[in-house]
């Protein structure tokens, strides 16, 4: 559905006298396939929203091509303004305007007629529970529904693929799990999804294939299992005294299924083990053979976080 | 046709907005109104016109054109509004004309310019104004086309600067030397030489020429095609650049 060959961008900036480049993007290679939801996963300042406007025709790309719903980018935006849909990060309703106009403008841009727009407008209303809301002025929102209102605005000509940059960021939790629903609703009509996040609970449960992206670079692609299954083994916690944790660290270094062992800040152990399953009795009966209390243990199953930091060195929740 | 049809969207739409606004139409009409009551009595003696009918000739024409200019010229800043409130990014991902979103903002700002040009030619009448219809007709053209003008030439300014402050600054640097030159207040008839040289080079000073004539009922002179052709070159050109803007801006 979408197929990306080397797309880079760089921006100047000016800072004082000085013009600085910023490399925001530096040759991504993508393939989406039809019918999935597409995570791109990374910190801010990553090149997602740059990658994304790329795509969507807002901005010409400095080198590179791409095929979006058969489409050319290069040669042909017109065409593929007309197959996709895109939310911005930033939102995109006017204040003084209220959602159905807004729908119903929308659609028209599109080329749609002006009974059929209306009738669309009500139905991505109701599907999106605006109805109650849908003749107030879109400043009377909340942030959720604010947001529900984009991503209504960007499916109304029911596109093949629709961009949706950070659809959650700033939702409550319950809003949160209701625009999941509706993401995966868009996935069962039909539509291919490509989204943008950085919360690693969102890229792991709710798309199908991620790409986590960094410094303008795709760091790695796959499905959040095939790239957890990469970092072989697991991580063992070992919750510990203060006072116990360096005998503790003594006794088990040793062990043969240790693999690496380090020391937390406030006592207690981290092992990275093959196997945690079968690691943690025998912690267990070591720990108790050498008379040293326990506080907790604990089995920890590598997470997109770890994929992240073994790839780029760095954590996500600390960028 | 694909462009008049995105055009009257757009337009439609402005309109709305515009009309649920009370705030435009307080300022829109009644301060041209304020202006006309409480300037132009200063008039007959200023101008050392024969009657009070002569000094609205000279006045009502300037008057048109200054609002045609500053109502264009600082209708960038409502853009710059929408541009931060992403309107303007989403309706560059549909298929719309570029043009279109130029032009359906443009001719709301035209037709809104148009409604007080009305407004205030009809209070001038009870002042004993007369003008001959035809020559209103093409009196307002020019108006249209110097609004039209004004207004895309701001509009291409604030997608490329992208902020009011540098909005602002920039757009009044501009407005006072064509005010000044171009002797819409005040007609340059006694000015030096070289005031009068260095008007001639500005384009509004036509335009104000050719609309005073057109109201003096003087269709024959020179000046009123003359201003009608250089308005209408640079309103050309002016929709064309700014389109261009709408077409490639980022963010
Ligand atoms: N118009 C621009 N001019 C200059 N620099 C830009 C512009 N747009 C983006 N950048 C820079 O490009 C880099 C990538 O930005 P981008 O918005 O794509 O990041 P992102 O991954 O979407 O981040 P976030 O999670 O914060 O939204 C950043 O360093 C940013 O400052
Ligand atoms: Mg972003």
């Amino acid at each position: 559905m979408i197929e990306t060959r080397g797309l880079r961008k760089s921006f100047r900036s000016r800072a004082g006298r000085e013009t600085k480049t910023v490399d925001a993007v530096r040759g991504v290679d993508l393939t989406v396939a039809e019918g999935e939801i597409f995570g791109f996963l990374g910190p801010n300042g990553a090149g997602k929203t740059t990658t994304l406007r790329m795509l969507a025709t807002l901005i010409e790309p400095d080198g590179g091509e791409a095929t979006i719903a058969g489409a050319d980018l290069r040669t042909d935006p017109a065409e593929v303004r007309r197959r996709i849909g895109y939310v911005a990060q930033g939102g995109s309703t006017w204040d003084e305007s209220t959602a159905r106009e807004e729908l119903v403008l929308h659609a028209r841009l599109y080329g749609i007629g002006k009974a059929e727009a209306h009738r669309r407008a009500a139905r991505a209303l109701d599907a999106f529970q605006l109805t109650e809301y849908a003749d107030r002025k879109c400043k009377t929102y909340s942030g959720g529904q604010r947001r529900r209102v984009d991503i209504a605005l960007g499916i109304i000509h029911e596109p093949k693929i629709v961009f949706l940059d950070e659809p959650t960021t700033g939702l409550d939790p319950q809003s949160r799990a209701h625009m999941w629903d509706e993401i995966r609703r868009l996935r069962a009509d039909g539509m291919t999804v490509f989204i943008t996040t950085h919360y690693l609970d969102e890229a792991d449960a709710l798309c199908d294939r991620i790409a986590i992206m960094d410094h303008g670079e795709v760091v790695a692609e796959g499905t959040p299992a095939e790239l957890k299954r990469e970092i072989s083994g697991d991580v063992v916690l070992v919750g510990l005294d203060a006072a116990a944790t360096p005998q503790a660290a003594e006794v088990l270094d040793t062990e043969p299924y240790v693999n690496k062992l380090e020391t937390g800040d406030e006592g207690g152990l981290r092992l990275y083990v093959d196997e945690g399953a079968t690691a943690i009795p025998q912690v267990l009966r070591r720990l108790d053979h050498a008379g040293l209390d326990l506080r907790s243990i604990e089995l920890h199953r590598p997470s997109l976080d770890d994929v992240f930091l073994t790839k780029t060195g760095r954590s996500l929740r600390e960028s | 046709m694909k462009l008049l049809r995105d055009t009257w969207l757009i337009f439609e739409r402005q309109i709305q907005l515009l009309l649920r606004n009370p705030v435009w139409v307080f300022v829109g009409v009644f301060q041209p109104v304020m202006y006309l009551l409480l300037f132009a009595p200063l008039l007959k003696p200023a101008l050392n016109a024969p009657t009070q009918a002569a000094a609205y000739k000279i006045f009502v024409p300037g008057l048109l054109v200054l609002l045609a200019i500053f109502g264009g010229l600082f209708q960038g800043f409502g853009l710059i509004a929408e541009l931060r409130a992403g309107v303007i990014e989403r309706s560059r991902v549909t298929p719309v004309s570029r043009l279109a979103l130029l032009l359906g903002r443009s001719l709301r700002d035209v037709v809104s310019l148009i409604v007080q040009a009305v407004i205030i030619t009809l209070l001038a009448l009870l002042f004993d104004l007369r003008v001959f219809i035809g020559d209103l007709l093409l009196a307002y053209l020019m108006l249209a086309l110097i609004a039209l003008m004004t207004s895309a030439v701001s509009y291409g300014v604030a997608l490329k600067v992208k902020s009011e402050d540098a909005l602002a600054p920039l757009m009044n640097t501009v407005a006072q030397p064509v005010l000044l030159l171009s002797g819409i207040l005040l007609p340059l008839t006694f000015a030096p030489g070289w005031l009068q040289g260095i008007a001639d080079w500005n384009p509004f000073s036509w335009a104000v020429d050719g609309t005073r004539a057109l109201f003096a009922g003087d269709l024959g002179n020179d000046k009123v095609w003359q201003g009608l052709s250089i308005i209408a070159v640079l309103a050309a050109a002016g929709v064309v650049w700014a389109a261009r803007q709408f077409a490639r801006s980022v963010r």
